[in-house]
């Protein structure tokens, strides 16, 4: 489970950075705001649960970074400008009900966007074939959550009403067209909305209304623009490795 | 085959009209040859009263520790350096997780729930392992945690995994095996931080010189002050004294050190050649019964951030309980009995 | 259930094909789907699983201690049953 080698330095940048930049910076940051769950969970069997999936989410991140560069140095050393994540993952955990809105919300894009990839003959067709099967587990595993709150008690239910509108308006961006994967954006964001739709329907909570991006024209993750909570985040993330430059770990 | 495990049964005969005191002193008897005779006593055996609360006693106390231990070293997961290390961080946490979550249903096989134990671990009626409640002040820590401090859990628990009662001994054996890349990884980091700057370097000797004595402390008491020893040895709930333990743990560690080009700090540490150990200073026992007593630098914060997951997580665990209850009667068990059903076909083609 | 303790499971796990499901352990969950999803993530994380079973706890009927000897030992006495207790000639094979 665990890995023990650095995957290879890429010595020239590849074709499609920007792509494996945008997806891999899915994965770290997602995998990232997971791993601040890690003895905080409501209940053990859960801290279990969200380490599997943040795992699955760093290597996922490990491989699409090493295929940009190397993987520390473009996780570590970047300014928050130039990420590419999308600005929902990186979303404070909030409580359960947000954490499991969020990743509803990501695993059925992600589940969609894998899929689509590794049917194609792409560069990331062999990463996306290992990388759906994960990702759908993570889905089945929000759309368990998402039934269990919305359809458990009165207080569960407004909480995961909350959490699923709060986070709607960062929706929209996952269906930006990113440079470099050949996708029908549109398909995808069809089904992704048909899919959330029939899991929250099935969880009694009602598809949220509203726009599902922000009104600035200047865009968002995928132009390197974050919200707020993203860079105090990255400060903690690398600030040890920022600390001691050119050191090993 | 009759084994002395067998002989714990009651016979019909015996059930007769029963003179209960004689009974009991059968059964005693029964118990103690088959623990003599090195047989597993397993859940719904006859069992003393007293080795069932020592038993819930310890692996209760084994189980907090594991998820209380979660806490220093899921300190750093947000600041691990590389991506390598935060991978092995996670897993080695969810790891902890895990072996709580086994450990809790050993326990629970004595009749003990886990909300039960829970709830006396956060009113401060079952203690952890004091080791936790030192803080992890830098990433070096996360390095002296897995080498010295599960490498004195280690060497604490591969007896354990003989021990007499058999869904502790099992526990054991499987958290034995999965802990085995732990250990490793705390040596692994702190010889690329021995062997790395100048300040790294520093980190590492620094986490050493922290961790050093209260990994010692970790074997309890000394002998002639250790409360439960001669009869848990006795019931082979234990299977080496603690002072026996920490000898063997200060031996092996010795030469690891030099490996590692780091000091133990303890100017009384030598060989001494007419014992075949290493002779070893004073273990400050005030600070271990201080923090023990609750007095150590982090008792406090570790209790207050277990309490405070589980009540935050209370209405996830209601909301869970609800739905089940709403849809136990329709779909779930519907789709339980499919499920089994499936399993049984898969069960009998491959018989 | 009123309070929010969730039921015991007993979990199986087969850990390759070929061969049976071999008690793994057991866990807490509030229905069978989410104990199938805990056992998963508990006790095949390794890679320790093909095929998982989970039973609620309060299902399983065992003998008891108790019977031991009226259940098993009646079984102790027929040697007859195993090879062993068989003398065949020296040489004579396949058997």
């Amino acid at each position: 489970m665990t890995e023990t080698t650095k995957p290879p330095k890429a010595r020239e940048p590849v074709p499609h950075t920007a792509a494996a930049l945008a997806l891999g910076d899915d994965a770290l940051v997602l995998s990232h705001r997971l791993g601040e769950w890690a003895g905080h969970a409501p209940v053990l069997e859960e801290d279990v649960a969200l380490a599997n999936i943040a795992l699955d989410l760093l290597g996922q991140a490990r491989v699409l970074l090493s295929m940009a560069g190397d993987e520390d140095e473009l996780a570590y050393l970047r300014e928050e400008r130039a990420f590419r994540n999308l600005q929902l993952v990186e979303q404070p955990n909030g409580d359960f009900a947000h954490t499991i809105a969020r990743q509803l919300y990501f695993s059925t894009y992600q589940r969609l966007l894998y899929a689509h990839l590794a049917a194609g003959d792409g560069e990331f067709a062999g990463l996306a074939a290992k990388a759906v099967k994960e990702v759908s587990y993570h889905q089945d595993h929000a759309e368990q959550w998402t039934l269990r709150l919305g359809d458990g008690t009165d207080v569960s239910h407004e909480r995961m009403r909350r959490a699923c509108q709060a986070l709607w308006r960062f929706t929209g961006e996952m269906f930006q067209p990113v440079e470099g994967l050949d996708v029908d954006w549109e398909g995808i964001r069809a089904a992704w909305l048909e899919s959330v739709s029939a899991v929250l329907r099935r969880a009694t909570l009602d598809v949220p209304e509203g726009p599902q991006s922000g009104a600035w024209s200047a865009g968002a993750g995928r132009q390197g623009l974050h919200t707020e909570p993203f860079g105090r985040m990255l400060a903690e993330m690398q600030h040890l490795h920022r600390s001691h430059p050119g050191a090993s770990w | 085959m009759a084994t002395a495990a067998h002989r714990i049964a009651r016979t019909p005969e015996e059930d007769g009209p029963a003179d209960e005191a004689a009974l009991a002193v059968a059964y005693e008897a029964a118990f103690d040859a088959a623990v003599a005779a090195d047989e597993r006593i397993e859940p719904r055996d006859w069992m003393p009263d007293a080795y069932r609360a020592t038993l819930v006693r310890q692996i209760a106390q084994h189980a907090h520790s594991e998820i209380i231990g979660m806490q220093p070293e899921a300190n750093w997961i947000t600041r691990a350096p590389s991506l390598r290390r935060k991978a092995i961080l996670m897993a080695k946490v969810q790891d902890e997780a895990g072996h709580g979550l086994y450990l809790y249903s050993a326990a629970e096989t004595l009749g003990t729930s886990r909300d039960e134990l829970l709830d006396k671990l956060h009113s401060g009626r079952q203690k952890y392992s004091s080791i936790f409640n030192y803080p992890t002040l830098t990433w070096a820590d996360v390095g002296a945690i897995g080498w010295l401090v599960d490498g004195a859990a280690i060497t604490n628990q591969v007896p354990l995994c003989r021990c007499s009662y058999g869904p502790y001994a099992r526990a054991m054996v499987r958290i034995c095996k999965e802990e085995s890349f732990h250990q490793r990884q705390g040596y692994e980091l702190l010889l690329t931080l021995s062997r790395g700057t100048p300040e790294q370097h520093e980190m590492a000797q620094d986490a050493v010189n922290r961790w050093w004595w209260p990994s010692l402390m970790m074997f309890g008491p000394p002998d002639d002050q250790s409360q439960h020893s001669a009869q848990s040895m006795t019931w082979k709930i234990k299977r080496h004294s603690n002072d026996e333990l920490r000898q063997r743990f200060v031996d092996i560690c010795v030469p690891q050190a030099e490996t590692l080009g780091l000091t133990l700090p303890d100017p009384d540490l030598r060989w001494n050649e007419e014992r075949g150990h290493h002779d070893f200073g004073e273990i400050d026992w005030t600070e271990f019964r201080e923090v023990l007593k609750g007095n150590g630098p982090c008792n406090e914060q570790r209790i207050t951030q277990r309490r405070r997951a589980h009540d935050e997580g209370a209405w996830v665990r209601e909301a869970a309980a609800a739905y089940a209850e709403k849809h136990t009667s329709k779909d779930t068990v519907q789709n339980g009995a499919t499920r089994a059903n499936n399993g049984a076909k898969d069960g009998e083609a491959a018989a | 259930m009123t309070t929010s303790e969730w039921p015991l499971w007993e979990v199986f796990v087969r850990s390759r094909r070929g061969l049976s499901h071999t008690h793994a352990g057991s866990l807490h969950a509030p229905d069978a789907e989410l104990a199938l999803r805990n056992a998963r993530d508990l006790y095949t994380r390794r890679g320790e699983g093909v095929s998982i079973w989970v039973v609620p706890s309060a299902a399983i009927t065992a003998s008891s201690p108790d019977e031991k000897d009226p259940f098993f030992e009646p079984a102790a006495d027929k040697p007859y049953r195993h090879p062993t207790f068989y003398e065949i000639p020296e040489g004579v094979k396949h058997l």
